[in-house]
C-alpha cells in the first residue's frame, strides 16, 4: 500500500515536471548571454558525410559572424550540435532536446529529407524557426510555416537532370534506380520521370532498392537487358558509389547520372568507374565569385580539406539565421521567422531570397565527375537556372 | 540469354558467400548440436580484422596477392581466438544446461558484437580496401570479375577441404566422436573440451576468410553487416541440411540464385524476405533439410 503511494505521488510529480515544461517550451526569449542555435546532423552511421559536411560549414560561418562581433549588440552565437545517427527517429528526438532542453532559438539541419520530414513537425510544434541546408524534397517545408531551406527543391532538380540528359547526353531510353526507403529519391525519381517524357524520351520502369545495399549486379543484369542510353541513380552516396563500380564491372558503360545525394565523402570508393557520370549540384568550387572563393580560402584552412556543396550549404543556412537574427533584434521565435521569410543574402550557393513556401530559388550546376588522386574531382559543365 | 547466363553467374558469386558463412553455422551445430547466432558477427569481426590490417600495411595504395593472402590469414587467426574465447566464455559454462539456454546465450553473444562493434568501430560504414585490383573477365556477353570468381573457388575448396578434415583426420574423428555423444566420447579418452575449441576456431577462421573475401568484391563493411547476411547463411544452411557440409554448399548457392531471380523482377525489395519464406516452408516440409538424413529420436 505504501509503495502503492510512493508510486502515485512519483507520477504526479513527473506530470508536474511535464506540464512546467510544455509551459516554458516556447522559448522565453532571453536577453542576454549566447545566442543558442541548435543543429543536428548524421556525424555517425550511413550519411556521416552529409552531417560532418553540414556541421563544418555552420561551424565556420558561426566564427566568421563572431569574429565579426556576433548578434545583437555583441552577442556570441553559440553551435549546439547533435548526431543523430543517421536515424529518423533519432532525428526527432535530437531536435526534442535541443529545443526543450537546452532551450536553442533556432535550428539547423538535416541533409536527408527523410530525417528533416521527422523532425520538422517538432520545431513547428515549439514555434522553432528551422533552417535545412540540403533537404531538397518538395514535402519538407510543407510541414509548417516555421520550417525553411537553402537550397533548391526536387522537381527542379529532376528537370535540370532530365533537360541535361536528354539535350547534352542525347540519351532517349533511360533507365531509373530508386531507394525506395528515402523520400529523397523517391521523390527526384518522379520529377526525373516526368520531365523526361515530356521531353518525348522514354522512361524504362524504375527499379527499386533499399538504403544499405550492397549487392546491385542482379537488377543492373536486368537493366542492362534493356539497353538504355544513361542511368540515372537517384539515390545517396554510399550506394551510389558501388552502383557505378557494379554497373561497369557488368560492361555498363553508358553515363551514370545523380542528383546532390552523390556528394559525399564515400563517393571516392566508385574509384575509376566514375568516368562519365554526371551530378546535379548547388555550387560549383571553380565558380570564380569572391563570395565562392572566399569561402572555400577559409574552409581549407580551418578544416585542412576543400569544402562540398553539403558544407557550403550550411555554411548558407547559418548565415541566414544570424542575418534574420540582426534584423529581427531579437531572438523570439516567431519574431525570427518572420525575419528568415524576408531573408536576402548573398551565399555561397547563389542568391538566398525565400518564396512564399518557403524555399528558394536558385539555379542548379552540372558536373562531371572524374576520379584522380584517390580522391572525386568535381568538374564544372554547365549551369542551368530556374525559368 | 545473355541475361539468364549473367544472372546465374551473378546468383553463384552471391550464392558462394552465403555458402561460406553456412559452413561454418553448419561445423558448429554438427559437432555440439548448437545454432551458433554469434557467427554472422564474427564474419563482420573477420572482414573488419581484414579492413584495419590490410590498412595497416597500405594495400589499396600496393595491392598484391601476396598481402591480401597475408591480411586473410591475419583476420583468420584473430577470429580463430575470438571463436575460442567466445566458446570458453559464453557457451562452454552453459553447455551442460539445456539446449535453449545456449540458444539464448548465442542470441545475446551475437548482440553484445554488433553493438559492441558499432562502439568499437562506429557505426559508420567504411570501404574495404582494393588489396587486389578488380578485373572484368567477359565471356561471350558474360561479366565475372576476378573477385567473385576467387569467392566461388575459395568456397568449393574450403567445402573439400573440411570434408577432408572431418572424414579423414585424428581430429575429425573425434568431432564425430564428441557430435555422437558427448559424454561417451570423453569416457573413451577424448578431450572433449579441446575438440569443441577446434571446432569453433575453425569455424569462425571460416567466417574470418569470407568476411575479407566478400569486402573485396563488395567493398562496403559496418557492424551490423552480420546480421541479415548470417540469417540468410543460416537459412542456407537448414536448407541444404544442417550439419551437413555439402549441403550448406547446396543451400547457399540455392538460396543466392533465388535471391537473385527475385531481384531481377519487379518484385526486387522482397528479396530479404524470400530467404525466410523458404526457411518456413522448408521447416514445414522437409525439416532436415536437402541432403540432411531425418534422425527418429528416441523418447
Amino acid at each position: 500500500m505504501k509503495l502503492c503511494r510512493t508510486t502515485v505521488v512519483f507520477f504526479a510529480l513527473v506530470a508536474l515536471l511535464a506540464a512546467c515544461e510544455r509551459r516554458s517550451g516556447s522559448s522565453q526569449a532571453s536577453t542576454t548571454g549566447d545566442v543558442l542555435v541548435g543543429m543536428y546532423g548524421s556525424l555517425t552511421g550511413d550519411g556521416a558525410s552529409f552531417g560532418q559536411s553540414s556541421v563544418e560549414g555552420a561551424q565556420l560561418a558561426v566564427e566568421e559572424i563572431n569574429n565579426a562581433g556576433g548578434v545583437l549588440g555583441g552577442r556570441k552565437i553559440r553551435l549546439l550540435v547533435e548526431d543523430d545517427q543517421s536515424r529518423p527517429e533519432e532525428a526527432s528526438n535530437a531536435v526534442t532536446k535541443l529545443i526543450t532542453q537546452d532551450r536553442v532559438v533556432a535550428v539547423l539541419g538535416e541533409v536527408a529529407s527523410r530525417r528533416t520530414l521527422a523532425a520538422a513537425p517538432v520545431s513547428q510544434k515549439y514555434q522553432v524557426p528551422m533552417i535545412t541546408p540540403a533537404s531538397t524534397n518538395e514535402r519538407v517545408t510543407q510541414v509548417g510555416d516555421y520550417v525553411f531551406r537553402v537550397c533548391f527543391i526536387d522537381p527542379f532538380q529532376g528537370e535540370v537532370l532530365a533537360k541535361f540528359a536528354y539535350n547534352d547526353l542525347k540519351a532517349r531510353r533511360v533507365a531509373v534506380l530508386k531507394d525506395i526507403q528515402q523520400d529523397y529519391s523517391v521523390g527526384l525519381t518522379d520529377s526525373i520521370q516526368k520531365t523526361f517524357t515530356t521531353l518525348g524520351g522514354q522512361v524504362l520502369d524504375p527499379v527499386s532498392y533499399s538504403s544499405g545495399d550492397a549487392d546491385f549486379r542482379a537488377i543492373l543484369t536486368q537493366v542492362r537487358a534493356q539497353k538504355p542510353d544513361a542511368i540515372f541513380a537517384t539515390g545517396y552516396y554510399p550506394e551510389a558509389a558501388i552502383i557505378v563500380r557494379q554497373a561497369r564491372e557488368l560492361g555498363m558503360m553508358m553515363p551514370i547520372l545523380g542528383g546532390d545525394g552523390w556528394v559525399g565523402d564515400a563517393l571516392k570508393n566508385g574509384r575509376e568507374a566514375l568516368k562519365n557520370t554526371f551530378i546535379s549540384n548547388h555550387y560549383s568550387g571553380e565558380n570564380p565569385d569572391p563570395v565562392v572563393q572566399n569561402f572555400r580560402k577559409a574552409y581549407r584552412a580551418r578544416f585542412n580539406r576543400e569544402p562540398d556543396s553539403i558544407a557550403a550549404l550550411g555554411y548558407d543556412a547559418a548565415k541566414v539565421l544570424a542575418d534574420s537574427i540582426t534584423r529581427a533584434g531579437t531572438t523570439d521565435g516567431p519574431k525570427v521567422r518572420d525575419a528568415i521569410a524576408s531573408a536576402d543574402v548573398a551565399g555561397v550557393t547563389g542568391r538566398l531570397r525565400m518564396n512564399a513556401s518557403r524555399d528558394v530559388v536558385k539555379p542548379a550546376v552540372i558536373e562531371e565527375l572524374q576520379f584522380a588522386d584517390g580522391d572525386v574531382k568535381y568538374v564544372y559543365k554547365t549551369t542551368i537556372n530556374p525559368n | 540469354m545473355d541475361t539468364f547466363l549473367q544472372q546465374f553467374i551473378n546468383g553463384l558469386s552471391l550464392g558462394a558467400i552465403y555458402a561460406l558463412i553456412a559452413l561454418g553455422y553448419t561445423m558448429v551445430y554438427g559437432v555440439l548440436r548448437l545454432i551458433n547466432f554469434a557467427h554472422g558477427d564474427v564474419y563482420m569481426l573477420g572482414a573488419f580484422a581484414g579492413y584495419y590490417l590490410a590498412n595497416a600495411m597500405n594495400m589499396d595504395a600496393n595491392p598484391s596477392v601476396l598481402g591480401a593472402v597475408v591480411v586473410t590469414t591475419g583476420a583468420m587467426a584473430i577470429c580463430a581466438i575470438v571463436g575460442i574465447v567466445i566458446e570458453r566464455f559464453a557457451y562452454r559454462p552453459v553447455r551442460h544446461h539445456s539446449r535453449l539456454t545456449s540458444l539464448i546465450t548465442a542470441i545475446g553473444v551475437s548482440l553484445l558484437l554488433e553493438y559492441g562493434g558499432q562502439v568499437v568501430f562506429g557505426a559508420t560504414p567504411r570501404f574495404f580496401p582494393q588489396m587486389i585490383r578488380s578485373q572484368v573477365y567477359s565471356v561471350g556477353g558474360i561479366q565475372i570479375t576476378n573477385q567473385s570468381l576467387m569467392i566461388i573457388v575459395v568456397a568449393v575448396i574450403l567445402m573439400f577441404g573440411l570434408e577432408f578434415i572431418v572424414h579423414r583426420t585424428k581430429m575429425g574423428k573425434a568431432m564425430r566422436a564428441v557430435s555422437f555423444n558427448l559424454p561417451v566420447a570423453r569416457l573413451m579418452g577424448i578431450n572433449t573440451d579441446l575438440v569443441i575449441a577446434f571446432t569453433f576456431a575453425l569455424g569462425s577462421a571460416l567466417a574470418a576468410v569470407a568476411g575479407v573475401l566478400v569486402a573485396l568484391s563488395i567493398p562496403r563493411i559496418d557492424p551490423l553487416m552480420g546480421l541479415m547476411t548470417g540469417l540468410k547463411a543460416f537459412v542456407a544452411a537448414v536448407l541444404g541440411g544442417i550439419g551437413n557440409i555439402p549441403g550448406a554448399m547446396l543451400g547457399g548457392m540455392l538460396i543466392g540464385l533465388m535471391e537473385t531471380w527475385i531481384s531481377a523482377t519487379a518484385y526486387s525489395t522482397y528479396r530479404d524476405a524470400m530467404a525466410f519464406a523458404v526457411l518456413i516452408l522448408i521447416l514445414l516440409f522437409r525439416p532436415a533439410g536437402i541432403l540432411g538424413t531425418s534422425v527418429t529420436e528416441k523418447v
